[in-house]
């Protein structure tokens, strides 16, 4: 397991690994999205009261997911590259932010656009939305965090500690329906239990989840092979690789 | 593999994952301080049972939020005037609102009202929306339950859904 740990953190056996994984991450992905979301938009029944604007669950449930927990393995990454001082950490930090940063904002947006027709407006200062709203600023925060600083080893530092702190959101997030009263209501699938709504529907957003994964997990693997090129441009092994392309 | 795991955890590093979990033990009990004494703000609305109780403040816009009661809905035939009252089966808030409800609305749906609170403890609301609740399913399926009795007309489980100590559910 150390020795994975220690492979890990080099940029050059990273880089080849997710060379060889990204083409099945990308096909795998279309592939699942596209049942997932013809499925979820097409063939999935309407709900019996919000007809079928529910609709919008298909994408709004997974990049709301998807833009927590991104945030949680990026405080991960944190840890590991304060303790550690692994250089891939801090990667993995540059290149999961704006993936992050687009999923939470997907989300909001979708939310919107869903809480027009069914609660009366787009949006509402609940502890869930608001809450959520943070998570934005925060993915936002650290771009411009990283963005300002030039030395490298401050700027992974600095965004390591943003990351780390502004993980306190993350449960904040996710026991908001529950800790207070919210006009978004709790949540319908659930580990603990089964979920709250019919295997016709639930199958497919299933579905779309295991899609909307594989696609960030393509995503972030290409920002962070386009990462290494630039952070070890002077190194042998990236010269060599260029040149074979 | 004892060696290894010495090399992992070198003084240093322990040193420094102490550090920052020390960091973000403090900012995190720092946090819920924070959000403990703005617990009462933390809240979208008020319940019907704190409105009785007098906990709202009178004359000031208020969010209330519970179920439609029962037969309570009167529409003025003439105006988009309505009347109706909100309950969690504890406490009863009177509303009235002049304006376009949303799909949802009706009774036994949870809704949220945002206005003011006169003296006779009525809210006089400029604002009101739904409150979706976290059940979903298809016409049918509804239809059969209906028919079944397993689902008692109004049902509980938007009274459920109003509740913010909701089950213990986690996942999202």
């Amino acid at each position: 397991m150390w020795q994975w740990f220690h492979k890990l953190g080099s940029p050059k056996w990273f880089f080849g690994i997710a060379g060889r994984l990204m083409p099945w991450l990308g096909w795998s992905a279309l592939i699942v999205l596209t049942v997932g979301v013809v499925w979820g938009l097409l063939f999935a029944p309407a709900d019996y009261q919000q007809g079928d604007s529910y609709r919008i669950i298909f994408i709004h449930v997974p990049s709301a997911y998807l833009g927590q927990s991104l945030y949680v393995a990026m405080a991960v990454a944190g840890v590991v590259g304060l303790v550690w001082r692994m250089k891939m950490a801090d990667t993995f930090i540059a290149s999961a932010t704006a993936v992050g940063a687009a999923m939470t904002f997907l989300a909001l947006l979708t939310g919107a656009v869903w809480g027009k027709p069914t609660w009366g407006t787009w949006w509402v200062w609940d502890a869930r939305l608001t809450s959520m709203l943070l998570l934005l600023f925060l993915y936002l925060g650290v771009m411009a965090l990283r963005g300002a600083m030039e030395d490298p080893d401050v700027r992974a530092r600095a965004s390591a500690i943003l990351v780390i702190v502004g993980v306190v959101n993350i449960p904040i997030i996710k026991y908001s329906v529950e800790w207070w009263n919210t006009l978004h209501q709790p949540a319908t699938i659930k580990v603990t239990e089964a979920p709250s709504m019919p295997a016709s529907m639930w199958v497919p957003l299933l579905i779309c989840l295991l899609g909307f994964h594989l696609l960030v997990a393509w995503l972030i693997l290409w920002r962070m092979r386009n990462d290494i090129l630039l952070r070890e441009r002077r190194a042998r092994w990236v010269r060599a690789w260029v040149l074979a392309q | 593999m004892a060696v290894e795991e010495r090399h992992i955890m070198h003084p240093v590093r322990k040193r420094r994952l102490t550090i920052v979990l020390a960091l973000f033990a403090g900012f995190a009990v720092a946090v819920s301080l924070a959000v403990v004494a703005l617990q009462e703000n933390m809240n979208l609305f008020y319940s019907p049972a704190e409105i009785e109780t007098g906990k709202a403040p009178v004359q000031q816009r208020i969010r209330a939020g519970g179920l439609v009661a029962e037969g309570s809905l009167e529409r003025d035939p003439d105006s988009l005037k309505v009347r109706f009252v909100i309950t969690d089966n504890q406490g009863r808030v009177p509303v009235e609102y002049k304006g376009i409800l949303p799909d949802l609305f009706r009774e036994g749906q949870g809704v949220v009202a945002l206005g003011e609170l006169n003296e006779d403890g009525m809210l006089r609301a400029d604002q009101v929306l739904a409150k979706h609740d976290e059940d979903y399913m298809p016409p049918e399926v509804k239809k059969a339950l209906e028919e079944s009795g397993r689902l008692k007309e109004g049902g509980d489980y938007p009274a459920e859904g109003m509740n913010h100590g909701n089950s213990g559910s986690s996942g999202t």
